[in-house]
């Protein structure tokens, strides 16, 4: 049963910028794994695929190892977009869903920063909402998002 | 660029980071003003409420816990407006807190927005119950989306949400989906015309298909027709669903995977269709592209994958796979890192079709170039991936050879795996065995370090097995010897090479028996005390090849060194070997010291060493099962494939207990088959004799009946806790072992043991862990569990290390017990004694009445029964003091359905229960395991 693990925006020290689970992980568990995740992706260059294998990491990640999983990340100057899935899913897929995701983003938030994601944290649930849910890809299309995005903030 | 978007620094963005002392002092001051508001005699208004509770939320976020605010979240669910409403579900969400009370609340608000007829209000409690996905939200809410999903006024919006929430429900907690009408509805959302309400529904499709293959049958034809019209559509048809040229990539490619659960199409029609779509997408690789944008190139060829092993999983179009082979063979040479890897990845299952073994082949100087010239380590391993697979006789010299030379300067994280891809390559397609010699020396010179234990003592049985090149191996450990410095793994694979067969060289005066024992006996030095240990034994041996070596051997035995070194094991071994020289005449020491008898054949330790680091599913089995059935080493048959079991590492003492998995084998030689009781005693160094269960442990292992986490087995040195969970046939446990001392423990070897008649309905997997555990530190085993069919007996864990001087040895029962793979079901009473009138064949049935060892609560026995893993029904029996509960034990080949009736006696203090079921193994295993519980 192939599907998004978690979904990670890093910043380059770090820092969290957002993290929705799609499985069951306690506190210290997605602690390790935020870590991990930063450990590993930090220190590739744009000579390295965007796919991170995580079985050989640490034992931090033995939360994962029940079957083996994969980091599909890409960098956007300070920030690293990460989605874990299955080592048998398709990861130019979900490597085009996360900049699909940004350019929704970068549409919402009139040239998206980090800032916008740090305190709009709420309107990037929702836009996470629209797109993914139940660690499925839930809308592609950016017109049909943006619609819909535009419409709840009417409501507020 | 958007690369540039993200970049602008915000000072107020530093300035949060700035001093840890300072945001903690400012987030202290703002929950003390929070908390001040929610306990304040004012109510506060809606607005005040969501301003608050989203503060709480954002500093939660900024990674500082939260404890309070949850009823004022749980408040925002019922307000009318959509933003304190969405703030509420997002607290909810994000902090999911199983507090019972609140989640019938939540739960409450969650209903009244799916029937609020609002769309925005039903997205928002649909992508709550997709966050959370709880049980208690499975049970009461499993039923009424499959409505809302079908329902023809529905939203499209609210049917993708509602789709994907159903996915959610069914992977936690499939046994409360009911499967029914909605189904055949559900997979006609295939020709939905909004391509968002498709997107998701081939998700909830492809997920119930992998479960119910039979039930969704229909969904092929349609995926098939879906894709078609897609592929074939203009870039520009299909609008805003089309992603840098390419119509809808995601929505291809989830098609594309629905396929995959099933074979090739029977039917001609919808068979010729999907060649079609495949030759499409094939031939739109090899078209110039729309654009030079990465994003319509990932696109497409996130697509062309999809399709690549939709065709390998068919494996049934030779033309496909080796088109498909070409077109990744481009891809090799890619400028981008991605496709490469990717390339590689895929080939390295082309390798396994018949079809396309030849085409995969022809690529190997490639691959060989990849190797040598990639910057980045994981592609590198691909390529050995890659030519691990495509290796057959015809290029296994020239494979070997580069891997080994890939060897000299690879990254450290993977020179493991290669070695042991090397050793097994070089057993497989030698043809000549002195190639098969040389190349392990080989590895152990260039990598002595990462060459396991399995590995050399694989290199030994393949010797002892061979005879026709036994002198050559003689003659070759003799030579690699003389180098200055040589690996340890060189010295024990030359002791014991020598030890046995240093007689068919010792006719050269270059090596005659005193140059060789001084040529060992130079290396012991420097030597760890198991290689020593190894080459006392070489010694004694040599004491009955070689009479003339006698008296120098005794010396040595006798120096101080020996008979009082500080080491037990060591000391021991010199005194009796010396003893034994001394007593025993000559044809006593001929009888006791005679070579090794060859090794039982069963599967390659080191295949089955390879397959526990990659996972059962990395290594092919391929050459064992098409090419290569054949060929077999040893002049044996092979062994039967890949028993996925524990440890099966063929320690030739294994045999001797008769269980079917056996302990690592002892650091030293093998104990000799002649060798009678005095070297039984000095060999049996570690390992080869478990434990008798620990002391407590029936007591510890009833306590896990009904429970999976806890503390499993102490006493003064060691801790063993569990945390398992189980689903349907499936498993998972965490062992936890806990060095409570400041001592290292020492050859820490923790093994699982199924008997041999547990063995075939139990697979049990895991890893080996790190042999040593520092003081006070906690090392951690993960086992997967899977049942095949139903079981009585458990499995044991033995678990033998050195603490200080001494060898400890202790086993205890793993729980792991047949109820775990319970699912409990719901049924009205009528059902259930309907039931249980079909099951009333006497030997379906196991009674047991047995008087109480707990005090008779009701509650504890209604939560020891759920515990066990059955439902409990209530108001089914007509005597409300009774119990009933049901359920069904999932295996890998059946489902059992089972009753059970517990009717307490409270006057007398005993119990009877009954247990029905369809096999009366299992009545009767139940039976027992609950018994022991009141």
């Amino acid at each position: 049963m192939e599907h998004i693990r978690f979904i990670l925006i890093q910043n380059r020290a770090g820092k969290t910028r957002l993290a929705k689970w799609y499985m069951q992980f306690d506190d210290d568990e997605k602690q390790k794994l935020i870590e991990e995740v930063h450990a590993v992706v930090t220190v590739r260059d744009a000579k390295h695929t965007n796919f991170v294998e995580v079985i050989s990491v640490a034992d931090s990640l033995s939360v994962l190892q029940f079957r083996n999983f994969k980091i599909i990340y890409r960098r956007y100057a300070g920030l690293y977009f990460c989605i874990c899935v299955d080592v048998n899913d398709n990861n130019l897929a979900y490597l085009e869903a996360i900049h699909n995701f940004v350019e929704v983003l970068n549409e919402y938030f009139h040239n998206v920063c980090e800032l916008d994601l740090v305190f709009n944290f709420y309107k990037v649930y929702t836009v996470v909402d629209e797109m993914f849910l139940a660690g499925e890809i839930r809308e592609t299309s950016q017109t049909k998002v943006l619609k819909q995005l535009l419409m709840l903030q009417s409501l507020e | 660029m958007l690369v540039q978007f993200f970049q602008r620094t915000h000072y107020s963005l530093l300035l949060l980071g700035k001093s840890k002392e300072a945001e903690i002092k400012r987030i202290n001051k703002e929950l003390a003003n929070i908390r001040s508001k929610f306990k304040g005699d004012k109510a506060l208004d809606g607005y005040s409420k969501k301003k608050y509770v989203c503060k709480l939320l954002f500093i939660f976020l900024l990674g500082h816990d939260i404890d309070f605010g949850h009823m004022e979240a749980v408040n925002l669910l019922s307000s009318n407006r959509y933003t304190e409403k969405q703030i509420g579900y997002l607290f909810i969400s994000v902090l999911v807190n199983s507090n019972s009370e609140l989640i019938r609340l939540i739960n409450n608000a969650i209903k009244n927005d799916l029937a609020s007829r609002n769309p925005t209000f039903m997205g928002l409690a649909l992508h709550c119950i997709a966050s959370v996905g709880s049980r208690e939200m499975a049970e009461a809410f499993a039923g009424e989306i499959p409505k809302v999903l079908v329902a023809g006024d529905t939203m499209d919006s609210v049917k993708q949400s509602a789709a994907l929430c159903l996915l959610r429900l069914y992977r936690t907690s499939p046994d409360l989906v009911p499967m029914g009408d909605w189904t055949s509805r559900v997979v006609h959302l295939l020709n939905d015309q909004h391509l968002g309400v498709v997107t998701a529904a081939t998700s909830l499709i492809t997920t119930l298909a992998q479960k119910n293959p039979e039930e969704f049958k229909t969904s092929v034809s349609l995926a098939v027709s879906r894709l078609s019209r897609i592929v074939t559509s203009a870039s520009t048809d299909l609008q805003d669903y089309t992603y840098y040229f390419v119509p809808a990539p995601w929505l291809s490619v989830k098609l594309l995977r629905l396929l995959q659960c099933y074979p090739p199409p029977e039917d001609p029609a919808v068979r010729g269709r999907l060649t079609e779509c495949l030759e499409t997408i094939l031939n739109k690789a090899q078209e110039p592209p729309k654009s030079k944008k990465v994003q319509h190139s990932n696109a497409k060829n996130a697509v062309l994958f999809e399709a690549i092993s939709l065709i390998i999983h068919h494996d049934s179009e030779p033309n496909l796979l080796v088109r498909a082979c070409n077109q990744l063979g481009q891809f090799l040479q890619h400028r981008e890192t991605n496709l490469r890897y990717l390339a590689l990845e895929s080939m390295c299952t082309l390798a396994s079709s018949e079809f396309s073994h030849e085409a995969v082949k022809t690529h190997i100087e490639t691959v060989i170039n990849a190797l040598k010239t990639e910057r980045d380590v994981s592609v590198r391993q691909r390529a050995v991936d890659l030519l691990y697979a495509m290796c057959d006789r015809s290029n296994a010299p020239q494979i070997v050879a580069e891997m080994l030379s890939y060897l000299e300067t690879a990254d450290y994280s993977i020179r493991e795996e290669i070695v042991l891809k090397v050793a097994i390559l070089a057993e497989k397609y030698a043809v000549d065995y002195t190639w098969y010699v040389d190349t392990i020396l080989n590895l152990i010179r260039i990598a002595g370090d990462y060459v396991s234990e399995e590995v050399w003592y694989r290199v030994i049985q393949i010797v002892i097995n061979r005879d026709d090149v036994q002198g050559y191996a003689a003659k070759t450990v003799f030579e690699a010897l003389q180098a200055p410095a040589c690996h340890e793994n060189l010295v024990k694979v030359g002791g014991y090479i020598l030890g046995e067969f240093g007689n068919l060289i010792a006719g050269d005066p270059r090596s005659s028996p005193l140059i060789q024992f001084n040529l060992l006996h130079s290396k012991f030095h420097l030597c760890s005390v198991p290689t020593r240990a190894l080459l006392l034994s070489t010694y004694i041996k040599f004491v009955n090849l070689f009479p003339e070596v006698k008296p120098t051997i005794q010396d040595v035995l006798r120096s101080d060194s020996q008979l009082r070194n500080a080491d037990v094991e060591l000391q021991q071994r010199a005194v009796e070997y010396l003893r034994l020289s001394t007593v025993a005449s000559t044809d006593i020491l001929a009888t006791v010291l005679e070579e090794m008898p060859p090794f039982p054949e069963r599967e390659s330790s080191i295949l089955a060493k390879l397959k526990k680091k990659k996972g059962p599913s990395t290594v092919t089995d391929l050459e064992d099962t098409k090419r290569e059935r054949s060929v077999d080493v040893n002049g044996g048959p092979e062994p039967a494939p890949a028993s996925t079991s524990a440890m099966s590492t063929p320690s030739p003492s294994a045999d001797l207990l008769g269980l079917g998995a056996a302990p690592p084998a002892p650091a030293g030689p093998p104990p000799s088959s002649g060798g009678g009781g005095l070297l039984v005693d000095v060999f049996s160094d570690s390992a080869s004799v478990v434990a008798p269960l620990a002391p407590g442990s029936e007591d510890n292992f009833a306590r896990f009946v009904c429970k999976n986490n806890g503390v499993l087995f102490e006493n003064q040195l060691l801790q063993i806790g569990l945390k398992s969970e189980f689903r349907q046939n499936l498993g998972r446990m965490f062992i936890f072992y806990g060095n409570k001392t400041s001592t290292q423990f020492l050859n820490f070897t923790p093994t699982l043991i199924c008997s041999d008649e547990l063995q075939p309905n139990l697979n049990l997997q895991t890893k080996p862990v790190d042999p040593t555990v520092e003081g006070g530190a906690q090392v951690q085993q993960v086992v997967n569990i899977e049942c095949v069919s139903d079981f009585t007996e458990a499995p044991v864990l033995n678990i033998q290390f050195r603490y200080g001087g001494t060898f400890q040895n202790v086993s205890v029962q793993l729980p792991i017990t047949l109820n775990k793979f319970f699912q409990p079901t719901e049924m009205a009473s009528q059902d259930f004694f309907q039931r249980w009138k079909q099951l009333s064949n006497p030997q379906q049935e196991v009674q047991n009445i047995f008087k109480a060892k707990h005090p008779m609560d009701t509650e504890v026995t209604k939560a020891k029964i759920i515990g066990f893993g059955s439902a409990l029904l209530e108001e089914v029996d007509p005597n409300p003091a009774n119990f009933v509960g049901a359920g069904i034990i999932h295996t890998k080949t059946t489902q059992i359905g089972c009753l059970l009736r517990l009717e307490p006696n409270l006057q007398a203090q005993m119990y009877r229960l009954t247990l029905r079921t369809s096999k009366e193994a299992v009545s009767q295993r139940l039976c027992e395991l609950l018994s022991a519980q009141f």
